[in-house]
């Protein structure tokens, strides 16, 4: 059917099935991939477009509806190349991070604006909250709707003043203008495509049929056969995770078949035709009938169906407990988790002679590498990533996804092979937060200084292994939370069970743990009549203690200033609180609120593990400056912090740095973006390179290290004092700058002593609730933040990070979980919107870690870690119900206040 | 691949459905339940018949055309009657499903969590059918029969909402309870509608949502309702034999026990924001 409409102000005549979803022909015919697609189900807002001026998601409407209508995109923003109000706007307030969102939240946004100049909090609110944002928190993106009149102007840093400024995100406009090229963005026309065919059992052994009928309507039918090394996963000795399932499913999700062909030909194939005899078994759920005494084995040679535990042995705590003034303990257990980003996995793969080239949305370049190659049985050498733009990660774009099907099908086939995961499938099929139960118990002298901690930490690893040692080995590290205890016994410890494999989360564990740890902190300090603030001040590590795996902390432990920084807005919250339960409210009583406080520490980077980083800085004969940075941006702000980083090192402004982004051709390896560790680790890299690339130009111009550079095309001017030299670079040649540097970290003894990481971050949060007693709904009014971060290489991008992990807290505490064939969707398993995260303050304090780039540490995961137990204190401040499970769900919470009444 | 029509005309709708076509509206539930895959089915588009949208009053009260979306029932002007519903059309998903979806698809799609049923229940909504044969009504209460089941005929299409004038002054009022606060399916929600005459209410139709397979008015409730002159007294008068009609589940959202808690504090809080 041929549709005529008016796409940006230019008439429009498109062909084709009038079914077609809008957001379909926008991205496959007719090349405007700014519109994303997050669900194709009206859930997340990220494919919002204007119809006749207003707001639709584009995945909800059919070709056919559009004849003589008129269509705007994010691309009609700004026609003529010039960035609008709202665009500069979202760029000078931080409104953007990952950047998958950002084309909805603009034309949610316009749509507003266009009615309502100046609009309130609450009517951005209302109009924004079709639109998800997994990112930043929201609080930005209404600051830029807020002040799209009088955006402020960032003038660009001189040489030398980029670490330290707002400069906005150096990709930035790529973002606000929907040219970003994400995972589904780049895919050539010619591609073929994967439909992956999956369990629908959590457990069942299967047999395949005769696949000829279906070989002979598509290009091919890849199973587990078809692999060359059927296994992959994180750990080197650990390979447990089929490509393709053989003979058995351990999870409902995991991947049976590939069916690759035309686009059309694989979605055609009709369930029925499918040969697939499913013989489904009971399966293995939960840590109960994980560790069931005659539990079936998920894995046959895993006894027990144990993946590992350990932990850290100090002093002698069950000695000590006895002798305690005070003593709590609790359990405390958490669901999965789904990382919804809001970019669904996707990526394409094409074979170049005898390598394979794949671009994907990840978080790992070069892990994904060695992983493809050893799935393929080929050298690393002979494939190639490039990182497409990520559009959010959060752990769960650090494991394999769709790459090695399209690697191996594009291998085989000699021709460019695409998959996109639906929402559906990218939820059934990646990894998950580890549903946690940590038993926890803590004792504390009668002058409210805790002396023994005893916890046991025991995770769901589900089918996979996955990350599930790296959470069971850090977790023991922090679980006793940043405290200094003198006697100290924790234990992690991970199941395998039918489930989606538990991977990494924002946090590996450490946020389930602080829950507990927290949750024990507001019983001690009750018990002795302490206030919860001053417990913690009392309590907090300090520079020159020791931990509990042994290391003394020589520099860079600011948690007691985060404390002093958050008293007054403590003191402040309580007597609002108070003032409010006391006399009353409008609602008759049945609004009670609350404050709560919690703590937090985070080891930066790998748990006793060698992790790296190189960054390469060049100046090429032409006078280009180019940053080399293998360390992939997924919105947290990397390209933007190194860029920073690495200019001030050379002494040019940061503007001149153009940038080479994670192509495991052109950079070399700088780890994976996990673990809070490209700030503090690639940062030094960077750091390093620079001064390198600046030493090789004043040994050039024989010029002392106080000298001053500027470079003016092919021309570097080196001013020292009176003296000024010009280095003609054409004659030069190009000089490259290089830095390497790896965290020094010691290994972890069998009683986990041991230095696990060079530096951690500290922060405490204080969140103030409002409880509606008679429904059990939790509305967080407001949330103050102070985190050490060491340095703030750019304040605006580390409130973005606080920000953001923040509204995934809030999220893991009131309303996250993930129930596989039942929350597989964005309705069902539900993320806050805009109307959920409260107003949040961040206070940055600034302890100088000395061996991070200008002081810098990491702050990805810390903003996440301390709000959940943040906002269940503020509920037990409310109410008086300590709440032992998340997410705390309106039923739970009332029916723990009805249990709670005579 | 399936067709697709897209009519001008009733009429032609109509003869369209002699063979069987999945109606599309406003597309809301069409595409959600057809993610990664095809569609296949024949399809009869229903948004290009003129004579459908919109909100008109009448002799007996106001006809909502059956493509009317949620943003036109929310701009357009009506009596404090419709406040109710229009605070349900604001709870409908975000701005891009309210300005698409349509209130007729909503109870036709006949989820147990239509934000939409219960208020359209409290109005007393009579659904028209056009069908080959000739316009017939039902009233919504026997329109929908059961969770995503609908009294619609092979060959039939909802055309028209009507909600009958009111015999009295009237208030209506809507409470929709979530888990979060923007794009969310309701855990229970509750409508009423009042008419009051001489500061004493005359009539009430009070209905509860997401506690049963479909909406159900609670008629006991009604009747004790009847006479009430104050906001404390119209809310005492609810009492849980009251929920009696109601039968909800425990699923992912909530259990059941907290539904029937919950609609009861819901239906309080209601009754006494629509007290005279």
């Amino acid at each position: 059917m041929k549709v005529a409409f008016s796409l940006n102000g230019r008439p429009i005549a498109w062909d084709g099935l009038p079914t077609t979803r809008l957001a379909t022909a926008l991205r496959q015919d007719l090349g405007l991939t700014g519109t994303k697609v997050g669900c194709d189900a009206g859930d997340c807002g990220a494919c919002t477009v204007l119809l006749d001026g207003r707001q639709v998601c584009a995945c909800l409407l059919a070709m056919g509806q559009l004849t003589g209508k008129q269509v705007e995109t994010v691309e009609g923003l700004c026609e003529a190349a010039e960035l609008g109000p709202l665009q500069h706007s979202f760029l000078a307030h931080g409104a953007v991070q990952c950047g998958i969102c950002t084309p909805g939240m603009l034309m949610a946004a316009t749509d507003l604006l266009r009615r309502n100049a100046a609009p309130t909090r609450r009517e951005i609110e209302d109009a924004l909250g079709g639109v998800l944002c997994r990112c930043t928190g929201y609080g930005k993106i209404v600051d830029a709707v807020l002040a799209v009149a009088s955006p402020p102007s960032i003038a660009p840093p001189p040489a030398g003043a980029a670490v330290g400024s707002r400069l906005p995100r150096v990709d930035g406009v790529a973002k606000v203008t929907g040219r970003d090229v994400f995972g589904a963005d780049g895919i050539p026309a010619d591609a073929l495509w994967i439909r992956v065919v999956r369990s629908p059992h959590a457990r069942a052994q299967f047999e395949l049929g005769d696949l000829a009928p279906l070989r002979a309507r598509l290009a091919a039918v890849l199973t587990a056969a078809d692999v060359p090394f059927n296994g992959f996963g994180i750990y080197p000795e650990i390979k447990d995770q089929p490509v393709l399932a053989d003979r058995e499913v351990r999870y409902r999700g995991e991947a049976v078949l590939a069916l690759v062909g035309a686009r059309d030909a694989v979605l055609a194939v009709a369930e029925e035709d499918i040969p697939i005899r499913w013989m489904p078994q009971e399966p293995v759920l939960g840590l109960d009938a994980a560790v069931a005494h005659d539990a079936p084995l998920v894995q046959a040679d895993k006894p027990g169906n144990l993946l590992l535990d350990g932990g850290v042995r100090r002093g002698d705590p069950q000695g000590v407990f006895a002798s305690c003034a005070a003593v709590a303990e609790g359990i405390f257990e958490t669901a999965f988790v789904e990382h919804a980003y809001i970019e669904p996995e996707a990526g394409w793969a094409q074979r170049v002679g005898d390598r394979i080239e794949l671009h994907v949305t990840t978080q790992t370049p070069y892990m994904n590498r060695d992983e493809v190659a050893n799935v393929l049985q080929v050298g690393p050498d002979a494939v190639r990533i490039v990182p497409t733009a990520c559009g959010g990660g959060f752990g769960g774009k650090l494991d394999l996804s769709l790459h090695p099907l399209v690697a191996l099908a594009a291998w085989q086939l000699g021709r460019a092979v695409a998959c996109i995961y639906t929402r559906p499938e990218s939820m059934a099929a990646t990894t998950k937060r580890h549903p946690a139960r940590v038993s926890a118990k803590f004792g504390c002298n009668a002058e409210g200084k805790l002396v023994a901690c005893d916890v046991r930490a025991t995770f769901d690893t589900g089918a996979y292994a996955s990350w599930g040692p790296t959470v069971a080995n850090r977790v023991p590290v922090h679980a006793m939370g940043p405290y200094a205890v003198p006697h100290v016994r924790t234990w992690g410890e991970a199941f395998f069970t039918h489930a989606p494999p538990s991977g990494a989360f924002r946090g590996f564990g450490v946020p389930q743990a602080a829950i507990a740890h927290e949750a024990l902190m507001d019983e001690l300090a009750d018990k002795l009549d302490i206030d919860r603030l001053e417990f913690r001040h009392r309590n907090a590590l300090r520079v020159s203690d020791a931990t509990a795996t042994g290391q003394v902390l020589g520099h860079s432990a600011g948690l007691a200033q985060c404390l002093d920084a958050l008293r007054p807005h403590w003191r402040k919250a309580h007597a609002a609180v108070d003032a409010f339960n006391a006399t009353g409210n409008t609602a008759g009583g049945v609004l009670r609120r609350g404050v709560g406080i919690a703590c937090m520490w985070y080891g930066i980077g790998n748990t006793s593990m060698s992790n790296p980083s190189r960054m390469q800085i060049g100046l090429s004969p032409a006078g280009t400056l180019t940053l080399y940075n293998g360390a992939v941006d997924i919105g947290q702000g990397s390209n933007t912090i190194l860029s920073q980083i690495a200019a001030d090192a050379v002494g040019l402004p940061v503007h001149q740095v153009a940038l080479v982004a994670g192509d495991t051709d052109l950079t070399a390896d700088a780890g994976k973006t996990s673990a809070s560790r490209q700030t503090f680790v690639s940062g030094m890299a960077a750091e390093r390179a620079g001064r390198d690339l600046r030493r090789q130009i004043l040994r050039l111009a024989n010029s002392g290290p106080d000298a001053a550079l500027s470079l003016d095309g092919a021309t570097l001017v080196v001013r020292e004092r009176e003296e000024v030299r010009s280095l003609d670079l054409g004659t030069i040649g190009p000089l490259i700058g290089e830095g390497v540097f790896d965290p020094p970290t010691m290994p972890l003894d069998a009683d986990g002593q041991g230095v696990p990481y060079a530096t951690y971050a500290f922060a405490a949060q204080m969140a103030m609730v409002e409880v509606d007693i008679e429904l059990g709904t939790v509305k967080v009014l407001r949330i103050v933040a102070a985190h050490d971060v060491g340095k703030a290489i750019n304040p605006t991008l580390v409130e973005g990070q606080i920000q953001g992990g923040i509204a995934q807290g809030l999220g893991l505490a009131l309303m996250e979980e993930y129930l596989p064939g039942r929350t597989e969707n964005l309705h069902d398993y539900l993320i806050p919107t805009i109307g959920d995260v409260p107003e949040v303050e961040c206070i940055l304090i600034e302890d100088r870690e000395p061996l991070g780039p200008s002081g810098a540490k990491g702050v990805g995961e810390p903003g996440l870690v301390p709000t959940a137990p943040a906002i269940l204190g503020a509920v037990h401040h409310a109410t008086g119900v300590r709440v032992h499970r998340v997410p705390l769900l309106p039923h739970r919470l009332r029916e723990a206040l009805l249990a709670r009444r005579p | 691949m399936g067709a697709y029509l897209r009519p001008r005309h009733l009429e032609d709708a109509l003869a369209a459905l002699g063979r069987p076509h999945t109606v599309l509206a406003g597309g809301t539930d069409f595409y959600p339940a057809r993610v990664g895959q095809p569609v296949t089915e024949d399809v009869l588009d229903i948004g290009g018949i003129a004579s459908l949208r919109g909100i008109v009053a009448t002799e007996s009260g106001w006809r909502l055309g059956a493509t009317t979306t949620w943003s036109d029932l929310i701009e357009a002007e009506l009596p404090p009657l419709f406040d109710g519903l229009k605070q349900a059309a604001r709870e409908v998903g975000g701005r891009q499903i309210q300005n698409v979806g349509t209130v007729a698809g909503n109870f036709c799609n006949a989820s147990p969590a239509a934000d939409g049923v219960p208020c359209l229940l409290t109005l007393d909504a009579e659904i028209e059918i056009a069908g080959q044969q000739g316009h017939r009504s039902l009233p919504l209460s026997r329109f929908i029969v059961g969770a995503r089941r609908t009294a619609l005929m092979p060959g039939e299409l909802v055309v028209a909402i009507h909600v009958p004038r009111p015999q009295h002054e009237a208030r209506s009022g809507f409470l929709k309870l979530g888990a979060r606060r923007y794009l969310v399916i309701s855990i229970a929600m509750a409508a009423a509608t009042l008419e009051y005459a001489g500061g004493a209410v005359t009539r009430a139709r009070i209905a509860v949502g997401a506690c049963s397979a479909v909406a159900q008015r609670l008629p006991l409730l009604e009747a004790a309702l009847r006479g009430a002159t104050d906001a404390s007294s119209l809310a005492d008068r609810a009492h849980p034999a009251h929920l009696a009609p109601l039968s909800p589940i425990d699923d992912v959202r909530g259990s059941g026990a907290y539904r029937i808690d919950a609609a009861m504090t819901l239906l309080r809080r209601l009754l006494r924001s629509v007290a005279p």
